[in-house]
């Protein structure tokens, strides 16, 4: 496929920015200075700033000499990398390979997009007038390659569309630092008098590495599209991603829902050709105010059954806030899995956990109230009965031991045991009577003890010696007595209730 | 000979209206017998009601646990050999591995822990309608009449079992549910005079049946499933009218 990138290059990023956020800046000389060796430089300027001759670099007390209503804000590290990355996230809607491209760009992979806008210029014009109307200012171009869009974007004076194949005859005429040179190398090629990239271009390119060293021939080789550059993408591309731009934004319920639907539709397709399940999904949605929002599903199993999946979403619509308006939808599989291909026929009617609708109801159930809602117990290989059930990571997970059988085990379990208080006649034998909530249950028959040890591993503590008792109405009791008899500080506790 | 065959006429129509009401007929049902003795001939056609909703009412929690135990027991028949259960509820006491004694495999319930009353409605009523679960147990305070009747045309389609776990007796209401059960823990026998627990046992009170007739009813469990106990019929009913009564 012809790779074509687009360079963005914003030529007020921070004072645009500011401007935007407070509009008192729009019409005044604004600087951001940092501190360098005990003096205020200028690392940023507005248009405004720059026609009163105020230049990157210079100090601040010279530039208000020469501006004596100069705003000078203060310049914050990493501030123009987080501005880029939002705006690099914004910028997904063009194409899903965006890059930032530091101190003051962006890169877009606009291969196999542009048709989308119906050209290249109206792609182009499209970024521009959007970014505009925001409030940046910007210059844009299109290239073969990424050297070739960020030289003309900075350097470039006739057209934005580089024609693919003709870079060569576009860096011809562009000065040296169009080709992302070092300063070193920059300034030695200007003291040979080396200053358009013509001058050197056809070079033996030995010369050029023994003088100017390997960095020069490798920006002119990415430049020229004879070697690949890397980009350090914003946003890992999704194998499974499916977009939707709106052609007017819309704000209601059953317009989002056919979004869902036509998203679901073409992303299934995908996964069902690949024979994957989605296990997660993210729908994202970008509003007019240019905020991304997002909501998510995830499935017990992989899927890619559309109306299952679509009960999934419906679910959480109400969640969505159109605002203003939507424009973009992309939907992405965060998490898939290998399903098997199954004729949609026999879906139904496999019994038990491996039944499709019973997969879908606790997908629903999930999507309502959370996975850690649900819960499905497997046996441990523990005696302490808190200790003797673990979750089941998954609906497939088979218990690995058998369930004991040996004792009984209560119906009702208390989470944590309570104190009673007892009469017992003999000191190592079961109370006679015993006090709960106030009511007293006379003891008539008894079972045990059982003695459980506490794991030392685990914590520490004293031991319980169980035992299950029936009162004269017949209702069964699990207590248990913490501790020897003899020891000083025994107890005895009530912890479940037999049927 | 008239009235005579006006009786057949009537038996047939009353079959009907059972048929129609979703009770299955007799011989359908002889399989899934579920060896509860008298207490199943308080049904219509004398066969256990599946694919509907039955009420127990559990005011604490030993009753709680005698209803988990019973209605282990009968979920180890709804359930068969590969069934799925699904048991929510609110703040759930109710300890997995004890129901492996009444022959349901606790890995095969799935537990719903929500937060309020009506999530669990919400949650009961979803589950209801998926016809992939055998069997669905909901813990509620209480249940209005028209919940009921949801969850009931969730019933129908599905063809699901339900049962309703209420804890809350002041609100009792009338609901649209095939039983209601009230069922309380009775003194075991271990035999041979030796104070040991024993199988539990427990008197099971059918408050209400549609088309059927309440009753007190003693089974007990043993290691083969429920065991009905022979029982004072004149004993039983004098306690059922002092119910009434009260």
């Amino acid at each position: 496929m012809l790779r074509r990138f687009v360079s963005i290059w914003f030529r007020h990023l921070s004072t645009d920015w500011l401007s935007i956020h407070r509009p008192f800046f729009k019409d005044k000389p604004l600087v951001f200075a940092e501190a360098d060796h005990g003096r205020m430089l200028i690392r940023a300027t507005n248009t405004l700033a720059e026609a009163e001759g105020i230049v990157h670099g210079m100090a601040v007390a010279d530039a208000r000499a020469v501006v004596p209503g100069l705003q000078v804000m203060d310049e914050k590290p990493g501030r123009n990398e987080r501005l880029l990355k939002a705006i690099g996230e914004w910028c997904i809607r063009y194409s899903p390979i965006v890059a930032v491209d530091l101190p003051e760009g962006l890169i877009l992979d606009a291969g196999g997009c542009t048709h989308l806008w119906g050209g290249e210029k109206k792609y182009l014009k499209e970024i521009i007038t959007r970014l505009n109307a925001k409030g940046y200012d910007v210059r844009v171009s299109i290239a073969d390659t990424i050297g070739a869009a960020w030289a003309n974007a900075r350097f470039g004076k006739l057209t934005p569309v580089i024609e693919p194949g003709a870079q060569y005859q576009m860096l011809k005429v562009l000065p040296s630092a169009a080709l992302r040179l070092e300063p070193d190398v920059l300034e030695r090629l200007h003291k040979l008098g080396l200053y358009t990239i013509g001058s050197f271009m056809d070079m033996p390119r030995t010369v050029l590495r023994r003088r100017f060293g390997y960095g020069l021939l490798q920006r002119m080789d990415q430049a020229l599209g004879r070697e690949e550059e890397v980009m350090e993408l914003l946003r890992p591309v999704e194998t499974y991603e499916a977009r939707l731009p709106c052609l007017e934004p819309v704000r209601t319920r059953t317009a989002i829902e056919i979004g869902i639907k036509t998203l679901l539709e073409t992303l299934c397709a995908d996964l069902k050709r690949d024979g994957q399940g989605l296990r997660a999904a993210v729908l994202k949605y970008y509003r007019l105010d240019g905020r991304v929002l997002q909501i998510d599903i995830g499935t017990n199993r992989p899927t890619y059954h559309i109306s299952h999946l679509f009960k999934l979403f419906e679910l959480k619509i109400a969640q969505v806030e159109p605002g203003l308006g939507i424009e973009l939808f992309i939907l992405t599989a965060t998490k898939t899995e290998e399903a098997p291909l199954i004729q949609e026929a026999l879906w139904a009617g496999k019994p038990g956990l491996e039944d499709d609708a019973v997969a879908e109801l606790l997908d629903r159930l999930a999507g309502k109230v959370g996975p850690r809602a649900i819960h499905r117990y497997l046996p441990d290989e523990h005696f302490w009965p808190e200790r003797s059930i673990k979750l089941a990571a998954s609906l497939k997970e088979k218990p690995g031991i058998m369930w004991p059988t040996a004792r009984p085990r209560p119906t009702q379990l208390l989470a944590r045991p309570e104190r009673i208080d007892t009469i017992a006649v003999i000191p190592d034998y079961p109370p006679k009577v015993f006090v709960y909530k106030g009511e007293r249950h006379r003891i008539k028959c008894a079972d045990g003890p059982e003695r459980i040890e506490r794991e030392w591993w685990l914590d520490e503590g004293e031991h319980r010696d169980y035992y299950i008792v029936e009162d004269e109405k017949g209702n069964r009791y699990w207590l248990f007595r913490s501790g020897h008899y003899d020891g000083q500080a025994y107890q005895w506790f009530i912890h479940g209730f037999f049927a | 000979m008239i009235p005579e065959s006006r009786k057949d006429t009537i038996a047939r129509l009353q079959q009907n209206i059972l048929l129609w009401q979703g009770f299955k007929p007799p011989q359908a049902a002889q399989e899934q017998a579920f060896g509860l003795g008298a207490l199943e001939a308080a049904f219509p056609n004398g066969v256990f009601p599946t694919g509907a909703i039955h009420e127990f009412l559990v005011p604490g929690p030993e009753s709680a646990a005698a209803s988990g135990g019973f209605i282990g027991g009968l979920l180890a028949k709804l359930m068969g050999q590969q069934g799925i259960c699904l048991w929510i509820g609110v703040s759930r006491k109710l300890f997995a591995p004890a129901l492996k004694r009444f022959g349901v495999e606790p890995d095969r319930i799935i537990f719903v822990d929500l937060q309020n009353e009506k999530q669990v409605l919400w949650a009961a009523e979803e589950a209801l309608k998926c016809g992939g679960l055998a069997a669905v147990v909901a813990e509620l305070r209480e249940l209005t009449f028209a919940q009921s009747r949801r969850l009931q045309l969730a019933v129908e389609t599905s063809r699901v079992t339900g049962f309703i776990l209420r804890s809350d007796l002041q609100k009792v209401s009338s609901t649209t549910c095939v039983a209601r059960w009230q069922i309380a823990s009775m003194p075991s026998q271990a035999g041979m005079d030796i104070p040991v627990v024993g199988f539990p046992r427990w008197q099971v009170e059918l408050l209400k049946v549609r088309n059927g007739n309440p009753g007190v009813f003693r089974i007990g469990w043993s290691a083969d499933g429920f065991v009905p106990i022979a029982q004072d019929i004149a004993g039983a009913r004098e306690h059922l009218s002092t119910l009434k009564a009260g």
